[in-house]
């Protein structure tokens, strides 16, 4: 079903953003969040994007002090998630403006916003930037 | 309003847990702004309802319990207010899951909201329902969503699209219903309901084979069409990444052509050429043309074959092999994993590239390369590919070496053209890496060394050198302890040297050494310990020269605080300083250790029986009790001191021992049963030869043992040859006896009917359901036919029937088998069956028997098979007599 979860972490490995499109409990999020993040900090810039952990692939790209996570299964075109990953930091940047760590945590509710529009269920709902923000724009609007 | 639900606004609830220090400070921050929310939610707060759940939301994101606020999700969506409702429905796919019961409360409310006119309500209760919908919600709501897949606004249908796959994946049985309203999808122009149609389409296909059929085909044609067009769409600025026209449609499009063309030539047919098209024109300069590649070049491998596109494929992936950008040379490795199946030659000629990648500084790479590595070892490759991963080994990462040497061990044993090389390649491992191998490889090694008997110098004597500069290597020193025990006298008289072998002088001292050094390490763990005094007890009897230092280090260790150690310590002790006669035949050489059995039992759920308790001593192959060092030690000591007659052998003794358990004897000195009776106590031992037959009657021995050894009195209540006594033997023996009691059955059945020679009978197969034990006897005059009577034994508590044996020998030897006395055996040893067997040698004298055996038979109904090699024949029947 693609995507299995997508992360947020700041540099100090502190998760700003998480989503699960499977079931875990807290522990095992806590875990899993603790032991990926810590394998992929420490890898540069050199290497590739994607880690492999349990039964899951990460696909994570940095942008500034923000690190995007996104677990997928082995089906997954891991490719295309790394552009999915710039989707999506485009998107925000769109929205926030050159979006930062203080964006998302601040706006935590909305920063889920566009990620609902844009996955669904693990997979790809839309692709074009505004017509992920329309209805938030909305809603902006609206409040 | 009370005090404690006044809380502080979001904002500053980030900001306190922002500032903290420590983790300790954040939770206490957290648990009092969970102590007020809990405070609001019980007074039912209404105007901070809002805020308290995003606080929650936060609070859940940092990793803490917030379950209590699941009933506030419940009535934030409940309420009539869009954005009331909308944080509910992010609370609802954050805070719940699908297993709660909660959620069914969550149903009606969902049901309300997908028939509300305001379509952003109708837009956030789909994503709920695609989110987190249980099986009984899809049944439920189907009806609802199949509506709204043709719902006016696109925004809706594309959600509602994803929803369905939701459904149909939880209740499969739904899936024909939507058949229909998804192929109407693949006709939109919308981009959003595009890419959803097209997934649903994939998926339903795969639920349901109506389904497949219906759009292979109504559909393909349309798809190829709106692939072309997409591939060559101009510039449409909405959906363009890096000059390409949505790539994730691109994508999507590619892999539902995957599902249709798998295992069907026409489908596969119509698709060739936009495919070939894909392959040829994308910009392969940008991560997202690369992407659609990677996509296009898995179709091409999953549809029907067809030479040229597979050709392509493979060229696109060699391109992608050699390029800079270390995340396209994953997805090759990655994707060639898959092409090795279809077209291994393709993937070999990649082969110095994919070993270069094994050698990459990124650990995912390494990883994914040393997988495909593995699936491209052959017959022919494999030394030159073994050499290139254990020279690797010298210089990879500490982290990298475990997965690195698992591999590597598993070629070498997997392909292996020879013992030698075998040899040599463990040894190379073992020196570099030998604490991260597995301890199966290294009992394997073991196994392979001493069914080798012209490599035996050799090994002990390359393993020698490897120890003396890779001493730190734990499993190295397990396998050098064991061999130098066995063969040290080969590492001193440097016997059997083979021609490549460079000549190495050395002492009995310096082999002792070895071992001391092992022993003394302070990394060494329980089981090199204990190894090493085993190791020791063996030399000692070897190189007389150093039994004062041996059994002074084997003394030290008197007093280790190890239990294990200090057993075994005492009992060597004893044995080197008081039982001197006997301990040169205690301290044979192991017998061969049978490959079929200790592979079986690798392959099979009984874990490796080398642990600490049981020692170095593998299981003897043929499988009679399973016998520790101590209950043998055990029984030497309880002789204590000078309990032999002056007269006695040390085989004589044991033989003395066993004659008690032996139903009474008749008091002629040839008594068939009793000689069986010794060798298979000699060979439990791990004695080779058998001692020649005692001329002396066994009732002689016995009273003359008798006389001599007053003292002890539990000997004497064994020695007495009355059967009836054996029973109140005191517990302090029952190891000993547990161990006699094992040869009750094996010798009660004598061969007697022929008078020529008598041959040792052996258990020529044990499982933990049956044994089956073998008597031999020979014709006079024909020595090359071997008379041999099975019986079978039922472990079990279940009753066998339809009982069949079936042997099998190789082509020098011929085989009759006798009818079998009955087909059925009762349980619980409760009778056996036996069955004649006549096997004439043609090479007699020059090789010995071996057979193959499968046991068929019903227990409660159910069919069992087990199999198995019998060769331990006893050596004396290659010759013409013992």
């Amino acid at each position: 079903m693609g995507i299995r979860f997508v992360l947020m972490v700041n540099k100090q490995g502190q998760t700003r953003l998480a989503q699960y499109y499977e079931y875990l409990t807290l522990e095992e999020r806590r875990a899993l969040e603790g032991e990926i993040v810590r394998k992929c900090l420490a890898r540069n810039e050199q290497q590739c994007s994607f880690v492999e952990h349990r039964n899951y692939k990460v696909v994570y790209r940095r942008y500034a002090s923000l690190f995007f996570l996104v677990g997928v299964d082995n089906e997954e075109n891991e490719l295309a998630i790394l552009e999915f990953i710039h989707l999506l930091v485009e998107t925000m940047d769109r929205h926030f403006g050159n979006v930062c760590e203080l964006d998302i945590m601040f706006h935590l509710e909305k920063a889920h916003f566009m990620l609902e529009e844009m996955v669904m269920n693990g997979c790809i709902v839309e692709t074009s930037k505004s017509n992920i923000l329309s209805p938030i724009q909305l809603m902006d609007k609206a409040s | 309003m009370n005090p404690f639900s006044s809380g502080t606004r979001l904002r500053d609830m980030i900001r306190a847990i922002r500032a903290c220090k420590t983790a300790a400070e954040e939770r206490a921050v957290v648990r009092k702004e969970c102590a007020s929310i809990r405070a609001a939610i019980s007074e039912n707060d209404q105007d901070y309802r809002h805020r308290n759940l995003a606080k929650l939301m936060f609070i859940h994101m940092l990793g803490y319990p917030t379950h209590f606020g699941q009933m506030e999700c419940l009535k934030l969506i409940a309420s009539p207010g869009f954005p009331e409702k909308r944080i509910g429905y992010l609370g609802l796919m954050l805070l719940l899951d699908e297993r709660q019961e909660v959620l069914m409360l969550v149903t009606n409310s969902i049901k309300q909201d997908l028939n509300h006119t305001n379509q952003y309500i109708v837009g956030l209760a789909l994503c709920a329902l695609g989110n987190i919908c249980s099986a009984e919600m899809a049944r439920d709501l189907a009806p609802e969503v199949e509506r709204l897949l043709q719902f006016r606004d696109p925004n809706i249908r594309k959600k509602a699209a994803l929803c369905t796959i939701r459904i149909i994946r939880k209740v499969p049985d739904l899936a024909e219903n939507f058949i229909n309203p998804a192929a109407a999808l693949l006709k939109e122009k919308h981009h959003g309901v595009l890419l959803t149609g097209v997934q649903l389409c994939a998926d339903l296909s795969k639920v349901s084979t109506e389904a497949l059929e219906y759009f292979k085909k109504k559909s393909i044609d349309g798809l190829v069409r709106f692939l072309k067009d997409l591939a060559n769409s101009p510039y449409a600025p909405e959906y363009d990444i890096s000059g390409i026209t949505d790539p994730f449609l691109h994508i999507r499009l590619l892999r539902l052509l995957r599902v249709l063309g798998q295992g069907d030539a026409d489908a596969s047919d119509t698709m060739n050429d936009i495919l070939a098209q894909v392959a040829t024109k994308t910009e392969s300069n940008k991560n997202a043309g690369n992407a659609i590649l990677y996509e296009c070049v898995a179709t091409i491998m999953s549809i029907e074959d067809n030479g040229g596109l597979r050709v392509l494929a493979v060229n696109i992936l060699g391109r992608f092999l050699s390029s800079r950008d270390n995340n396209i040379r994953y997805v090759a490795l990655n994707m060639l994993m898959k092409a090795i199946a279809l077209d291994s030659q393709a993937v070999q000629r990649h082969r110095v590239t994919i070993l270069d990648c094994v050698k990459d500084s990124d650990a995912s790479i390494r990883k994914r390369a040393l997988e495909l590595v593995y699936l491209l070892v052959n017959e022919n490759n494999v030394k030159s590919l073994t050499k290139e991963l254990i020279d690797y080994l010298e210089v990879s990462d500490p982290e990298f070496k475990g997965d690195l040497t698992a591999k590597i061990c598993s070629i070498v044993e997997k392909f292996s053209p020879e013992k030698i090389w075998y040899i040599d390649q463990m040894l190379k491992v073992l020196s570099e890496a030998g604490n991260y191998v597995k301890d199966d490889v290294w009992h394997a090694l073991i196994v392979v060394i001493t069914n080798a008997p012209n490599l035996h110098g050799y090994s002990v004597r390359s393993l020698y050198k490897a120890v003396q500069t890779a001493g730190e290597q734990e499993t190295l020193v397990r396998v050098a302890v064991w061999c130098i025990g066995e063969y040290g006298e080969l590492l001193v008289s440097n016997a059997g040297m083979l021609d490549i072998e460079d000549p190495v002088t050395v002492t009995e001292a310096d082999t002792v050494d070895v071992v001391e050094t092992a022993i003394g390490r302070h990394a060494s763990d329980l089981t090199t310990r204990a190894m090493c005094l085993i190791a020791l007890l063996k030399l000692s009897s070897r190189f007389p020269s150093c039994s004062k230092r041996i059994n002074d280090i084997v003394h030290h260790h008197k007093g280790s605080l190890e239990l294990e150690l200090q057993q075994r310590a005492i009992e060597f002790n004893s044995i080197i300083e008081k039982h001197e006669k006997i301990r040169s035949s205690l301290v044979e050489r192991m017998p061969v250790l049978d490959e079929a059995t200790f592979s079986g039992r690798r392959a099979g759920s009984v874990p490796a029986a080398v642990s600490t308790s049981q020692g170095p001593l593998p299981k003897i192959p043929n499988g009679i009790a399973k016998p520790t060092s101590a209950p043998l030690v055990d029984l030497l000591d309880l002789s204590s001191d000078d309990v032999p007659a002056p007269g006695l052998s040390g085989g004589d003794f044991l033989q003395d021992l066993l004659g008690v358990d032996v139903s009474p004897v008749s008091s002629q000195g040839t008594n068939p049963t009793q000689k069986s009776g010794t060798d298979v106590l000699l060979d439990l031992l791990s004695i080779g030869t058998p001692p020649a037959p005692s001329s002396s009657s066994p009732l002689d021995m016995l009273s003359s043992s008798q006389d001599n050894k007053s003292p002890v009195d539990l000997l004497g209540n064994l020695a007495s040859p009355s059967p009836s006594e054996k029973p109140s033997s005191t517990a302090g023996i029952s190891s000993m006896i547990d161990l006699l009691d094992d040869f009750g059955t094996s010798p009660s059945v004598p061969v007697a009917e022929t008078n020529g020679p008598t041959y040792p009978a052996i258990v020529a197969f044990e499982s933990n359901s049956l044994k089956v034990t073998f008597n031999f006897a020979k014709e006079p005059g024909s020595p090359q036919a071997t008379l041999i009577e099975a019986q079978f034994m039922n472990k079990s508590p279940n009753i066998y029937t339809n009982f069949i044996f079936q042997a099998a020998v190789p082509k020098f030897l011929q085989l009759h088998l006798d009818p079998a006395s009955s087909n059925t055996l009762p349980a619980s040893g409760n009778g056996s069956i036996t069955q004649k067997l006549q096997i004439s040698n043609s090479q007699h004298g020059k090789k010995s028997l071996v057979m193959r055996v499968r046991i068929n038979y019903k227990v409660n109904d159910k069919d069992v098979t087990e199999e198995g090699q019998i060769n331990n024949f006893p050596r004396e029947l290659l010759s013409s007599g013992p």
